[in-house]
């Protein structure tokens, strides 16, 4: 019976529990600290347990669609609205499902580490409730199968996130970066909300199936999704759109740098969406997929060489993970370039799933190297590489978790960079070599550049006599990122069976979840 | 044309507010910008569902069925909602910079590059 219920109202559930107990935090906090840190942690392991349970219900049944306040929940157009899906639909297919989960496992390894690291702080309540926020603003952004639904999310994700990225002041630093990252994502949000209403005013639909399956490919929808397109593209980080990133990423505390990796995938995912299925069926694919792939391509490449000269740990971090973002871009550009050519069976799919593997794994080092970082910067007082050195003496794990990241991200077997970034080469490499060259060269200044953070931060002799070892929780966050990383590293194939291949087939199949919410029936 | 002026008016609205957010140098100033260009969008939203003639979709006692389009009218006020909350932050964090800074010029709030 409670299964049952969990089962058939996860993607509800999944929304309202951490919603539910970000409102909810606050007044836990105003009696016990002790109490909150529980709750929090709770709530948000509670969630992830809901999102196993739909990724199990959505790989053994199929696309799941939720209809709010709709008897049954599974009736999509009820019977006297003319065809219309009149509700707000979760269309949770593998790909938004694959997202979710990534969300959630990142958001409970941030929760963890914050636990600790925030600890002499204050207004800690309202650091959790919004941290609360921005995972519900990323799972109802990966969810949500409605175009306002999904901006309604991804304000909820930015407000949120800048807010955090603000929360220590450092002397005003940190509130620029949030200015700027708050400026910039609101009128992004406003150009998509514009180019909802042009597409409402064509089609009468918010829904993204129905919209897709009416799409006619006007001007005014070229129009709307070039406003979308370019929107999504920069709160994703890629550039030319990435001068947020350095900033936001750089100055925000440690969990929440991971945290908003998280993030600007969940608008990495809005991208593909809409190039997939809401687009997808209309606009020439060829264009698309070189508009994907050019921006992966400047992206890596700007990104490491921007990496390469920062001396701020954090900084730097954030470069790469602009150049992580062309790879998932380079990867799945060629599968949408190559979409419904005899090319996309032999190394189009291929490269899609590389770039979607790229996705899971990018989130769990990127966000295990920002957590490091953090680590660091707790302990030292500062994220200034030339004033470090000599930390593997006195900081054991944080050093071997730092060296697994690094490895990772350097795409060094056997961790799951190598994984991912191997099957990207090999696709990538039929459809034009000079693309992969560039993935590998970029690959290998990554390499340089963390042997460079490696050296001055952990190497040495000691500078810091009374540097200890962070506290456990924070230990406890990095862990739990490490072990998906090992995980996904030694056993790929168990992560491209349950995880990715079905994310890419999902997403390659618009029709499918088209007629899956037009079609209605359960 | 009479009929086209709700979004003419969208138009300049909007030019009026990236105006402001690209070459006004006070951090205040650019929020106004941003604020411009929400209602701008809020205007197109509303004059999306207008039905010439058109009453308050209140179906209970309605006098006749020609009816505005709800929907629009709950995007804005969800939209609006959302705009409030984003001023009201941009605005918080002018009074931080300005607390640590001393000035709201853009030219000058700028300890972040590289």
């Amino acid at each position: 019976m409670m299964w049952d219920f969990l089962m058939h109202n996860s993607p509800a559930l999944i929304i309202a529990v951490p919603l539910f107990a970000a409102f909810f935090t606050p007044v836990i906090g105003r009696f016990s600290k002790k109490a909150m840190y529980a709750w929090v942690v709770g709530a948000m392991i509670f969630t992830e347990f809901l999102v196993l349970i739909l990724l199990y219900t959505v790989y053994t049944y199929g696309t799941q669609i939720y209809v709010f306040g709709a008897r049954p929940y599974s009736m999509a157009i009820p019977p006297d609205s003319g065809g219309i899906p009149v509700r707000i639909i979760f269309t949770v297919d593998s790909m938004s499902v694959f997202m979710a989960f990534i969300a959630a496992t990142v958001g409970l390894a941030g929760a963890i580490y914050s636990v600790a690291c925030e600890k002499g702080q204050s207004g800690q309540e309202k650091y959790y409730a919004l941290v609360l926020l921005m995972i519900v603003g990323m799972l109802g952004m990966v969810l949500t199968g409605d175009m306002f639904n999904f901006f309604v999310f991804l304000e909820i994700n930015s407000l949120a996130s800048a807010a955090l990225v603000s929360y220590r002041i450092n002397k005003g630093v940190s509130v620029e970066a949030a200015f700027k990252y708050a400026v910039v994502s609101a009128i992004g949000a406003l150009m998509i909300l514009f180019a909802i209403g042009i597409l409402y005013g064509e089609y009468d639909a918010l829904n993204m199936a129905m919209i897709a399956s009416r799409m006619q490919f006007t001007t005014l929808d070229k129009i709307a999704m070039a406003l979308i397109l370019v929107t999504l593209a920069m709160k994703c980080g890629s550039i030319p759109m990435h001068f947020w990133v350095p900033d936001g990423y750089g100055k925000a505390p440690g969990a929440i740098s991971a945290m908003l990796v998280a993030a600007s995938q969940a608008s990495l995912y809005g991208l593909f969406r809409m190039c997939f299925t809401v687009f997808g069926l209309a606009a020439s694919h060829i264009t698309l997929g070189y508009f994907l792939i050019i921006l992966g391509l400047i992206s890596m490449f700007v990104g490491v060489t921007m990496a390469l000269v920062q001396h701020d740990i954090k900084r730097l971090m954030a470069y790469h993970a602009v150049s992580q973002t062309g790879y998932m871009l380079l990867g799945v550009g060629v599968g949408l370039a190559t979409w419904g050519t005899p090319a996309f069976s032999q190394y189009g799919f291929a490269a899609m799933e590389g770039g979607i593997f790229h996705i899971i794994n990018h989130a769990m080092y990127k966000g295990l190297l920002f957590l490091t970082a953090g680590a660091v910067i707790y302990r030292v007082g500062t994220s200034d590489l030339n004033k470090m050195g000599g930390l593997a003496h006195s900081m054991k794990y944080t050093t071997i978790f730092f060296i697994i990241g690094a490895l990772s991200i350097a795409g060094i077997p056997p961790f799951n960079g190598y994984a991912s970034k191997l099957m990207i080469y090999e696709s990538v490499y039929q459809f034009n070599p000079l693309l992969a060259v560039i993935a590998m060269i970029v690959s290998i200044l990554t390499l340089a550049s963390f042997v460079k953070v490696f050296h001055s931060a952990f190497m040495g002799p000691k500078i810091y006599p009374d540097v200890k070892e962070v506290p456990k929780s924070m230990l406890a966050g990095m862990a739990i990122l490490t072990f998906f990383i090992i995980l996904f590293g030694i056993f790929p194939q168990l992560a491209i069976t349950y995880l990715v291949q079905p994310a890419a087939s999902a997403l390659a199949n618009p029709i499918g979840y088209i007629s899956r919410v037009l079609g209605g029936g359960p | 044309m009479l009929y086209n002026l709700p979004y003419i008016t969208v138009a300049v609205v909007i030019a009026i507010g990236l105006y402001a957010m690209l070459y006004k140098r006070n951090l205040i100033k650019i929020v106004i910008g941003l604020s411009l260009i929400e209602s701008g969008v809020n205007l197109f939203l509303v004059s999306l569902g207008y039905v010439q003639g058109g009453i308050a979709p209140i179906y209970t006692n309605a006098p006749k069925t020609e009816m505005v389009l709800p929907t629009p009218q709950a995007l804005t006020l969800t939209s609006i909602v959302i705009g409030v909350a984003t001023t009201a932050m941009l605005l918080s964090f002018c009074i931080v910079i300005y607390r640590h800074y001393g000035t709201l010029d853009s030219e000058k709030v700028r300890r972040l590059r590289g």
